[in-house]
């Protein structure tokens, strides 16, 4: 991972040449196969395929396997409940390895060889940023559940949608306010060295001003980085609140490092729940986050006011009332993001009902379907809660909850408004040629 | 933070990236000097130790360090025997050829890489330090446990050392390293003294993963990063050169702390790399190596 030049990164071209090779014997398949031209003829009855471009390997691996969980869970209560038009979901998992180059050939391989309808369920922004163009090119719908802001920018293209989780802008302007009042001024940043960091690195300072408070430093570490007390020297003495979010298999170190530089004595802490995402918050060397206050997405623990939606959902995909695999305690879930996974495929369900969505010949159909969507209404389609959607930039708003570390669970202490999030959109994706 | 403890800071992180760096070149370095193979799997026997510390430290309920103590021993004796497994089905096989065994280890660094993201997943777990004591010093805490790795990396040093110069096995293996044809010739098993070089040099890695990783968790993907910094340790110090890896390892280990702690991690990183093209440039030996015959 440090091999930033790739000298041992022999991976590259060995598995390039092996996609290579079975994108071409599939190929040549396809075009021999007699029953090639009569499948296409009995489509409507074929199941629809979501091609699912997962994080089974590399850093994310542990949002992949949770991610798949969760949509599994849910195209299980679709295709019990009719499926989408009356046909059938399939998902087709392709491992994309938390890379950017190798996301963007497995959206060309759902394109070309296994023809899905859409491409869906990609987390970290800079695969999403790198499978963008791809997906563009291929006029392929691409619904992501990164919640970086790079969809909302308006930079990537048409056919790139976030339906189901609220942008790291928004969450950050909606929570600002908070963290002003609540936590102190002086903030000092420790954020990830890639693009959903630098999308914390540019809003919170603003949303900050506008609440008086400011930020005095900002720490940019690399993703891959294992360990991280040489990074810490930089916090400022007078920082008041260290605001962190870090993601990448190192996320506990950081953490517990950061216990073992302050000790008892450590200015307030604010973090993004990615920097202990699919961590046990009771991991021995943790007990001084006791007090301090996390993101959260959805609430990784079952909270006093939970409604019946939470509640289905939370036993559909699986996890306990301490946010971990029911039967196993130790695996923890990604809760806090993979919501996002069940809620997006509503969506897909919904915008290709809108749009009477017969096949690949109708994706330019489903992706107006999608930016004529307006608003989701809490329910067992959406269990997080409601959300507004905004299709000229193709992002959903909704809550965000503030939870306090105490007795060893998360507590929600505060949750914020749609109206809070919401900004001036910075572009219109529907100006865009389909 | 002023500069001096800013610079202690630095130096104590160098010294406990230096420990861990030294065991796990020295082992990359046994391997190329005693049998001329480049073991591209080396960080992976890293990973398998600290994957079993896990395993071994979780099956073991009590006080956390009798669960780290048996990890301490039996993870590197099970990596030990894994390498040992690997060396007869696969490096023999291809009777060490320079160039095979290159191809062989990156398919091993695959399969043992992927082995234990199917049974072990994809997720950081912890494995409980033997104790958790901070020193308080004026300016920062810092982990006691951090300095005993600096103490252990040091006996385990000295105690691979002395069994090298000391020994009738450390001499078997000297002999093998300086001319294997002679050593054979003499009636030393060379077949037995690479099999167990190539385990001992596993035994190496994994122990430096016991030590690092209640500090920092067991991953899947946690090899490649000393894999990378031992070759760089490795062709500075000279090729199965014991003493140019030491040497070479806590000066790679200090300069990536201080200057990552003063500038930036990137930038110790370039810099390392750099000192490699150099080393290659104008001694390509190594800064202790011998040319080779």
């Amino acid at each position: 991972m440090a091999d930033k030049n790739g000298f041992f990164d022999l991976s590259k071209t060995n598995l390039t040449r092996r996609t290579a090779l079975k994108g071409l014997a599939a190929g040549a398949g396809l075009a021999v196969a007699p029953g090639f031209v009569r499948y296409s003829q009995a489509q409507s009855s074929a199941p629809i395929k979501i091609g699912f471009q997962s994080h089974r390997t590399g850093i994310g691996a542990a949002y992949g396997r949770w991610y798949e969980k969760t949509t599994a869970a849910a195209i299980k209560a679709i295709n019990d409940a009719g499926g989408i038009n009356g046909r059938p979901v399939e998902v087709i998992i392709e491992d994309d390895g938390t890379d950017p180059g190798r996301g963007a050939e497995v959206v060309g391989k759902f394109a070309t060889q296994h023809k899905t309808d859409i491409v869906f369920g990609t987390l970290f922004s800079h695969v999403v940023i790198g499978s963008a163009p791809a997906a563009g090119e291929a006029k392929m719908p691409y619904f992501v559940v990164s919640e970086g802001h790079h969809v909302a920018s308006t930079k990537l293209n048409r056919y790139v949608f976030q339906p189901g989780i609220t942008d790291v802008k928004s969450q950050i302007q909606s929570m600002a306010p908070w963290i002003a009042a609540n936590a102190g001024k002086k903030v000092t940043q420790i954020f990830p060295d890639f693009a959903f960091g630098y999308d914390h690195r540019d809003y919170l300072p603003p949303a900050l001003k506008a609440q008086g408070a400011e930020v005095i430093a900002q720490i940019a570490i690399p993703p891959t980085e294992s360990s991280f007390t040489k990074y810490f020297p930089q916090i400022p003495a007078e920082t008041e609140v260290i605001y962190h979010v870090m993601v990448g298999p190192a996320v506990l170190t950081f953490v517990k490092e950061l216990g073992e530089f302050y000790g008892s004595n450590r200015p307030q802490l604010f973090g993004f729940i990615d920097s202990l995402e699919a961590t046990d918050i009771n991991s021995p060397g943790l007990e001084f986050l006791d007090g301090s206050h996390f993101w959260e997405g959805s609430p990784r623990y079952a909270q006093p006011d939970d409604s019946a939606a939470q509640k289905a959902y939370r036993a559909a995909v699986g996890i306990d009332d301490n946010g971990a695999a029911v039967g196993d305690p130790k695996d923890v879930s990604t809760a806090a993001h993979m919501f996002g996974c069940w809620e997006t495929l509503y969506v897909v369900k919904k915008a290709m009902e809108d749009a009477g969505y017969k096949g690949p010949e109708d994706r330019a159909k489903l992706v107006e379907a999608t930016e004529a969507l307006t608003e989701f209404a809490e329910g067992p389609e959406h269990p997080q809660g409601p959300k507004t959607f905004n299709g000229k930039i193709h992002q959903c708003f909704g809550i965000q909850n503030i939870s306090k570390v105490e007795g060893g669970r998360l507590n929600v202490v505060h949750k914020t408004k749609i109206e809070d999030g919401l900004y001036e959109p910075e572009g219109d994706y529907t100006t865009q040629p389909l | 933070m002023h500069f001096g403890p800013h610079l202690l800071l630095a130096a104590l992180e160098g010294l406990v990236t230096s420990a861990v760096l030294a065991l796990t070149a020295l082992g990359l370095s046994l391997v190329f000097g005693v049998m001329r193979v480049v073991n591209v799997a080396h960080g992976e026997f890293f990973m398998l130790g600290a994957v079993l510390a896990w395993a071994i430290s979780t099956a073991i309920s009590g006080h956390p360090a009798l669960g780290f103590l048996a990890a301490l021993v039996l993870a590197p004796l099970i990596v030990g025997a894994i390498a040992l497994v690997a060396e007869r089905l696969v490096l023999r096989r291809l009777n060490y050829n320079p160039e095979a065994t290159i191809v062989a280890t990156i398919g091993m660094l695959y399969i043992i890489q992927q082995l234990a993201l199917t049974f072990y997943g994809p997720e950081a777990r912890p494995v409980e330090p033997p104790f958790s004591y901070r020193i308080l010093l004026p300016w920062f805490g810092y982990s006691g446990y951090k300095l005993s790795i600096i103490a252990a990396s040091a006996l385990l040093l000295v105690a691979t050392w002395l069994v090298l110069t000391h020994t009738k096995i450390g001499l078997v293996m000297r002999a093998t390293q300086y001319d294997s044809e002679t050593a054979q010739a003499f009636g030393i098993p060379v077949d037995r003294v690479y099999a167990g070089v190539f385990a001992l040099g596993a035994m190496l890695a994994a122990v430096a993963a016991v030590l690092i990783v209640p500090i920092s968790q067991a991953h899947y993907l946690m090899g490649q990063d000393p894999l990378l910094l031992s070759f760089i340790v490795v062709i500075i110090g000279g090729l199965g050169s014991l003493r140019g890896t030491l040497v070479a390892a806590v000066l790679i280990g200090l300069s990536d702390g201080i200057i990552s702690v003063f500038f930036s991690p990137t930038l110790a990183k370039i810099i390392a790399t750099l000192l490699v093209a150099m080393v290659l440039v104008f001694r390509p030996q190594g800064l202790f190596g011998t040319a080779s015959r």
